[in-house]
């Protein structure tokens, strides 16, 4: 048994370059091959597991086979061939039972132990994780908020969230209205949102890059869409993009991104917040940085300024179902509020 | 909450689906194989374990809900546990073909085929019952194939297996078995063609319940081939309907037992006369029409004579271990109590529901009061101590 478990990783690395090619190209929910924590725990007893399954349908599937080819009687009557009746032979035959129960329980009890190992491996962070993420399940969206221990530098995002790589990350999670779950393949296993409980968990990209993540429990009409991204960069790309979040949003300054502002805050912040423009509602993803973000609707649309106009005149062509609502504007009020939301970069 | 109540009852609710259709294998796959079932009274043990095991998984939908590590754990082995009573079966099964000296007709092709179902579904079920990797695996595709192969390969197979044998029985009428085994080529093909690949669906990331996802997620093609399984699978569906349609109307005569099947319910003609038997029949064997045959037991069963049951609604008691004939009950007619109890049982776990406790007092109440009537003992069935001396 050990030497099975031995090769076993090394089936799994043997497939890794084709993986870790495709990631992020054609296999964004790929979790055979991970890049980060605690995925890489949980990848080698999945591909444990994967063999063990296929060697015993494999072992079953020809024992049957076997069987009926060699012993199938061709030609029989079934009514008038009554001798073919053959007495049990239960004895010798219990035999091979017992043997092949005992083979079952043994390959359980490794995998049982296995289990266990790398579930207490998994349970904690090596080390200590400095940094503390939010995330809160909307209907069909993520907040995402970063905590501090100094207030200054707490601030909150939407669907996407970066992290430094190397770092462990820790997430609590909880849900403002039905279960979500939270789920990044490619660097760790699912957690679930559930409104009024407070998950745990953690995870450490090891490798720069995006990752998909995406709704994992049912949670309505645009389930579907509901993904997100996880950006895992250097530990200072990571602190500059901290301290530009923080950064207030600029004053705009053309005729048309001004008064896109004001119908913004006329029709929009009910339900979007704008850090320093203006103090808004928390129905709909934090805007502050918007144009910052690599997409729309989580994960729906690319963010361009083409997307951008078409999903706030009228998002519910765009995503049916979704919780915001379509509103009556103009032509070029709608150019106008587009015009301001483009000026919500980088700031500086 | 309501998640650990669904699941409590959804997870002994699988057993109970797959749990009759072993059984329909385990009893009829021998009579295939010339010979009786290898380790009976160990499959039988193994099914009661199962049932009782069976009630204490529920949590493995639930490992990523943020239960304590104890329980994972605990929940965990226990889904593990639970294979090794499967395995008994799985093995007599594949013994009792080995020993045998099989026939292939149509239900056998689907039992053989079952065994290596279940297999497949059980294994998948062992995967999802290590933690750490459900914490990857829940949610996906590769749990909707696991469920499939369970309900589809574990029910359909052994039922549709069944059906094939049993039909003659019940309608007098044998089906075509040429006509059969052209449906179990497709029901075969098409199925594993469908949920096959399902599995890799679910290992390359598709979680469950999405209208749509990115066209480059890799997914398309094995949608593809499920897409076009399942209408094989469908197609095979059909020709079994028509397959029963045809027996119905054309099959040849069935004769009492056509298979040379060893029960009891081969001794009657096809289809049974509405008594079943005229006389209780007494048994010496589990293989009463195999006794000739076998050197099995001490005696010979008796179907044609036997204590007769002709006054009024009767039963006969029997003790509970070996089936001795022990006294005759009478059986109670209809009676409107069992109706009653389940109305105030309805008040009494609605009220529960809906924090309304005075109505669920008084469902509590009404419940006792229901199953007091409908256990009253009365004098009509001997069931009071001054009818006992009389009967
Ligand atoms: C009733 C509340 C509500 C109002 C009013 C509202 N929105 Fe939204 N908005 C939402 C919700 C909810 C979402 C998330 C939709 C989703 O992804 O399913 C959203 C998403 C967005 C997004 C995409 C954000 C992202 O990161 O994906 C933009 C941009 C946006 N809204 C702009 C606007 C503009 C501009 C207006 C005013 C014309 C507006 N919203 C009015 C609730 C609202
Ligand atoms: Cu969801």
């Amino acid at each position: 048994m050990r030497r099975t478990i031995r090769h076993i990783p090394l089936l799994g690395t043997a497939l890794a370059p084709a993986a870790a090619q495709a990631q992020g190209e054609n296999r964004p929910m790929w979790y055979l091959e991970t890049f980060g924590s605690p995925g890489n725990e949980i990848t080698p007893i999945l591909w444990g597991l994967l063999w063990l399954a296929i060697g015993v349908v494999v072992i079953i599937a020809a024992l049957v086979l076997a069987g009926v080819f060699l012993k199938t009687q061709r030609g029989v009557d079934m009514r008038r061939d009554q001798e073919a009746v053959s007495p049990p032979h239960d004895h010798s035959a219990l035999r091979w039972m017992y043997g092949g129960l005992f083979a079952t329980l043994a390959a359980l009890s490794v995998f049982v132990v296995w289990t266990m190992m790398t579930m207490a491996d998994i349970r904690q962070p090596d080390g200590e994780a400095p940094i503390t993420i939010a995330i809160t399940g909307h209907q069909w969206w993520w907040q995402v908020t970063y905590l501090s221990e100094d207030e200054s530098r707490i601030f909150e995002t939407a669907n996407e969230i970066h992290v430094p790589v190397g770092v462990p990350v820790k997430f609590r999670l909880t849900s403002a209205d039905v279960i979500h779950s939270f789920w990044v393949p490619a660097i760790a296993s699912k957690t679930d949102l559930i409104p009024g409980q407070e998950n745990t968990a953690w995870f450490r990209a090891d490798t720069p890059g995006v990752y998909r993540g995406q709704c994992a429990e049912y949670c309505g009409k645009q389930h579907a869409n509901m993904a997100l991204r996880v950006v895992a960069e250097s530990p200072e790309d990571f602190d500059a993009w901290w301290d530009m979040q923080l950064e207030p949003v600029e004053m705009p300054e053309t005729e048309v991104a001004k008064m896109g502002m004001e119908l913004f805050r006329l029709n929009c912040a009910a339900c979007h917040n704008i850090r320093g423009a203006m103090a808004g509602g928390e129905m709909g993803p934090d805007l502050s940085h918007l144009m910052e973000r690599t997409t729309l609707a989580s994960g729906m649309l690319p963010n361009t300024p083409g997307h951008l106009s078409g999903w706030i005149a009228n998002p519910d062509v765009i995503k049916p179902g979704t919780l915001m609502p379509r509103t009556d504007l103009s032509g070029p009020e709608l150019d106008a509020i587009r015009a301001f939301l483009l000026t919500l970069d980088q700031g500086a | 909450m309501w998640q650990h109540l669904f699941w409590i009852f959804a997870h002994p609710w699988v057993y109970i689906i797959v749990l009759p259709a072993m059984g329909m294998v385990s009893d009829a796959l021998p009579v295939f194989c010339r010979q009786p079932l290898v380790g009976y009274t160990l499959v039988v043990i193994a099914t009661i374990t199962t049932m009782i095991l069976g009630f204490g998984v529920w949590v493995h939908h639930m490992f990523a809900t943020g239960i304590p590590f104890m329980s994972l754990s605990f929940f965990s082995g226990a889904s593990f546990i639970i294979t090794i009573p499967s395995a008994v079966s799985v093995f007599a099964w594949i013994l009792t073909i080995w020993y045998g000296k099989p026939v292939v007709k149509v239900p056998f092709l689907y039992f053989a085929s079952f065994i290596v179902m279940f297999t497949i579904g059980g294994v998948s079920g062992v995967m999802t019952a290590s933690v750490p990797a459900d914490f990857q695996l829940h949610g996906t595709y590769f749990v909707v194939a696991h469920i499939h192969y369970v309900l589809i390969g574990i029910n359909l197979f052994g039922v549709l297996g069944a059906l094939y044998f049993w039909f003659p029985k019940m309608s007098g009428r044998m089906m075509s078995e040429r006509l059969g085994t052209w449906a179990f080529a497709f029901i075969f093909g098409g199925f594993n063609l469908a949920f096959l690949p399902m599995h890799w669906t679910g290992l390359m990331g598709m979680p469950r319940r999405v209208y749509t996802y990115p066209e480059g997620a890799g997914w398309g093609w094995v949608n593809m081939t499920t897409t076009v399984g399942s209408f094989l699978l469908a197609f095979g569906i059909l020709l079994v309907l028509v397959n029963v349609w045809h027996g119905l109307r054309r099959g040849k005569p069935a004769g009492d037992n056509p298979w040379d099947a060893p029960t009891l319910e081969w001794a009657v003609s096809s289809p049974p006369p509405p008594y079943n038997f005229a006389t209780a029949p007494v048994l010496a064997s589990r293989h009463p029409l195999w006794e000739d045959r076998l050197p099995e037991g001490s005696g010979r069963s008796s179907l044609h004579h036997g204590p007769l049951l002709d006054d009024g609604k009767e039963a006969m008691l029997t003790t509970v271990l070996d089936a001795e004939p022990d006294l005759v009950v009478k059986m109670p007619d209809d009676t409107l109590w069992p109706f009653l109890t389940t109305v105030a049982m309805t008040v009494f776990f609605g009220a529960l529901l809906l924090h309304l406790w005075t109505w669920a007092a008084a469902g509590l109440g009404a419940i006792l009061l229901c199953m007091l009537g409908w256990l009253w003992p009365r004098d009509d069935l001997a069931q009071t101590s001054k009818e006992a001396h009389h009967g």
